[in-house]
């Protein structure tokens, strides 16, 4: 098993007719996912290789049954996308879609917890789940993600979209598979937290270690080691934190529109600190991150 | 973009609050003048987009116009907190309720523990509020839903104003403020809006004596007509380096792939990195092992010939850099053959060699053989997917 994506998902892409999005659900497609309709307001009765567009979410959810949507519109509208992908039903919503202004993300994700749906994102570039299915665009076409991504038992969750696929492609040469990564986004408010993740991985059976990507500033990285620290956790859980060199440089921002440091919460130091302290292991090197994460209980790729 | 707090208080006083009277000079002769109008002792504020002025000595009380001169004459022109100081706001010493009872710090911002919009008062204002906040247990936090159509919820301003103790008309007023505040903060998309103190006056209002507001940029398409009247901000905001400005004129001359947060930091290793993620895991790498950056940078998408030809330019005729490093993670949007020919081009244009010039490339992904087959034909390191960046790094350090 995996989590959020897997090989039987039936995906909506909301924007679908969008160049990123034509590109994105050729590629998904080619790797196996089940993209099953797209929505694209005056563009319906089209079709973007071979997927039909509809106008309204409503009208694609009436033909198919869709379990995820990927939100790729302009800033503007996603805040009504996501209104209507969760008045419609839908429960799983992966935001594309860069520099959504503050308001709607937060607006965005209280709609969201209303509705017992999740988001994931802004600024995320997808769920990959190796070998069964990819929500997003994340790791580029079927082939490279083929190349970088290879299934197995370690999850990957990274506040950078270009990284999760560096991620996977490290642990994929040291011959160690994923599970499920995810691309959770850059932004100060996020749908979806690794504190969120981490009861559904370790829920997962066949997820036995966690790969974390951490940048400066928000409060993630505190409340997951809060989290642990009340309350260990079966996976072997690695982290790194990029951006030790911006804490000399406070106010400046470096990195996603997230990584903001104000005093000394949300430096990297610190948080490297916390997380040590809650047991994670922590890379000092990036490229240490493969030997951290190899254990008995990690099994190899075949 | 941070408000300066003279341009913050216009749009408060535009929208109902109280400020002191005062105005924004840039001479001390002006200085003098706005005292004498104002006709009692003022206080003189430079005017720049951080906060911590009072203890950086930002802020002086002048008890005559001549003083408020001399004051002026000292802080113009100077630099407070690496910011130059081009102007100061000159406003009235406000007289105080007795006892002084009225002091309270209200910040308006989202929580990134909760993901809300929330207010955060106390009555423990001041300069030190940062530190007040996390050991005081009297600070009142109440988030608000931003699901109510568009309205207000009005209870929260009554919420906080009655957990922080006020009562009577002061408790009424306050609430009332409290309210306008939560108001303006989502009607101008702000992600900060920070009074710190208000004060309660002699005449029984409160006085928004500073304030800190900071604008989402991502939210600057909706409102064109609220930052043409911030001019001042807009300014200091756009203070950049000659090397930062060339940057962005490059950026924006080509629509294609993003040319981010071009930084000087003046070593002899020029760096033509990226994505977000992938820079700051690269310059900690460089740093790590002891590498001179010459500066920091996010390239992304999928930049033009062009543009990444410009930039290597920019880059390696920056004083003192010797090399360049083009590093990015594993890509799939960005065109690796594109990036391989303009940092080629670039060397060959400057009349480098480009072996000599471009100490390593390390980008593995789309178009990958085909960007590694230029540069195997001008002899260029090239590394792939099996290079770790501290491998490189350890590689580039060897080299030098």
């Amino acid at each position: 098993m995996t989590i959020l994506a897997f090989a039987e998902t039936r995906i909506l892409v909301q924007g679908i007719t969008g160049r990123e999005a034509i590109t994105f659900t050729s590629e998904s497609l080619q790797y196996g996912a089940k993209i099953v309709a797209g929505v694209t307001p005056g563009k319906g009765g089209q079709n973007v290789h071979g997927v039909p567009v509809y106008d309204s979410v409503a009208q694609a959810v009436r033909a198919h049954a869709c379990d995820a949507t990927v939100i790729s519109v302009p800033a503007r509208f996603v805040q009504d996308a996501v209104a209507e992908a969760v008045d419609n039903g839908i429960k799983l919503l992966v935001i594309v879609t860069e520099r959504i202004p503050r308001r709607d993300a937060v607006a965005i994700v209280e709609r969201a917890e209303r509705a017992g749906a999740r988001v994931v994102g802004p600024n995320s570039l997808g769920v990959i789940s190796p070998g069964q299915t990819r929500i997003g665009m994340s790791g580029g076409s079927a082939d490279a993600v083929r190349l970088a991504y290879k299934p197995g038992h370690v999850g990957v969750i990274s506040r950078s979209g270009g990284m999760m696929t560096e991620i996977a492609n490290l642990l994929t040469q040291a011959g160690i598979g994923q599970s499920t990564c995810v691309s959770i986004g850059g932004d100060p408010i996020i749908g979806t937290t690794t504190l969120d993740l981490l009861p559904l991985y370790e829920a997962d059976p066949d997820t036995h270690g966690l790969v974390l990507f951490c940048e400066p500033g928000g409060v993630m990285e505190e409340q997951l080691a809060e989290r642990l620290m009340a309350q260990p956790s079966r996976l072997r859980i690695v982290a790194f934190v990029a951006g030790r060199f911006a804490d000399r440089m406070q106010g400046m921002r470096f990195g996603h529109a997230g990584t903001i440091v104000e005093g000394s919460k949300g430096s990297p130091a610190a948080k490297m600190d916390l997380l040590r302290e809650a047991g994670v292991r922590v890379a000092e090197k990036f490229s240490e991150i493969p030997g951290l994460v190899w254990a008995e209980s990690v099994v190899p790729l075949g | 973009m941070k408000v300066l707090e003279a341009e913050a208080k216009r749009l408060l006083a535009a929208g109902g609050l109280r400020v002191p009277r005062g105005q924004t000079v840039s001479t001390a002769e002006q200085a003098r003048q706005v005292a004498q109008d104002l006709n009692g002792p003022v206080v003189i504020k430079v005017q720049i987009p951080t906060g911590g002025r009072m203890k950086a000595g930002g802020v002086k009380f002048a008890d005559t116009p001549e003083a408020a001169e001399a004051v002026a004459q000292t802080l113009l022109g100077g630099t407070i907190l690496g910011f130059p100081v081009d102007s100061v706001l000159v406003e009235e010493k406000l007289a105080l309720a007795e006892p002084q009872v009225g002091e309270v710090f209200v910040g308006v911002t989202y929580d990134g523990r909760t993901r809300r919009a929330t207010v955060l008062a106390s009555r423990a204002g001041g300069i030190d509020v940062e530190s007040n906040l996390e050991s005081n247990h009297s600070t009142v936090q109440r988030n608000f839903s931003l699901l109510n159509d568009g309205e207000v919820p009005e209870y929260v301003g009554r919420e906080v104003a009655a957990e922080l103790g006020f009562t009577g008309q002061t408790f009424v007023r306050l609430s009332a403020v409290l309210t306008l505040l939560i108001k303006h903060f989502l009607e101008w998309d702000a992600i900060l809006l920070e009074v710190n103190p208000l004060l309660l006056g002699a005449d029984g209002q409160w006085v928004v004596a500073d304030a800190h507001l900071e604008l989402d940029d991502d939210a600057a398409y909706r409102h064109k007509d609220l930052l043409a009247q911030l001019p001042l901000s807009c300014q200091a905001a756009d203070q950049r380096s000659e090397f930062e400005r060339r940057a962005a004129e490059i950026d924006s001359a080509d629509h294609r792939g993003v040319a981010g947060r071009l930084v000087p930091f003046g070593g002899d290793l020029g760096l033509l990195i990226g994505g977000g993620g992938a820079s700051l895991t690269i310059m900690d790498a460089v740093l790590d092992a002891g590498l001179k950056p010459a500066n920091y940078c996010e390239i992304g998408g999928n930049p033009s010939v062009w543009k990444i030809k410009e930039l290597t330019k920019l880059i390696l005729q920056q004083p003192g850099v010797r090399r360049l490093a083009v590093m990015m993670n594993v890509v799939s949007n960005t065109r690796v053959d594109l990036v391989a020919r303009g940092v080629v081009k670039g060397a060959l244009e400057l009349g480098r060699v480009p072996r000599e010039a471009i100490t390593a490339f390390r980008i593995p992904g789309s178009w990958e053989e085909e960007g590694q087959a230029i540069l195997r034909h001008y002899g260029v390191a090239f590394y792939d997917r099996n290079d770790t960046f501290d491998q490189v790094v350890a590689a580039i350090k060897e080299m030098s």
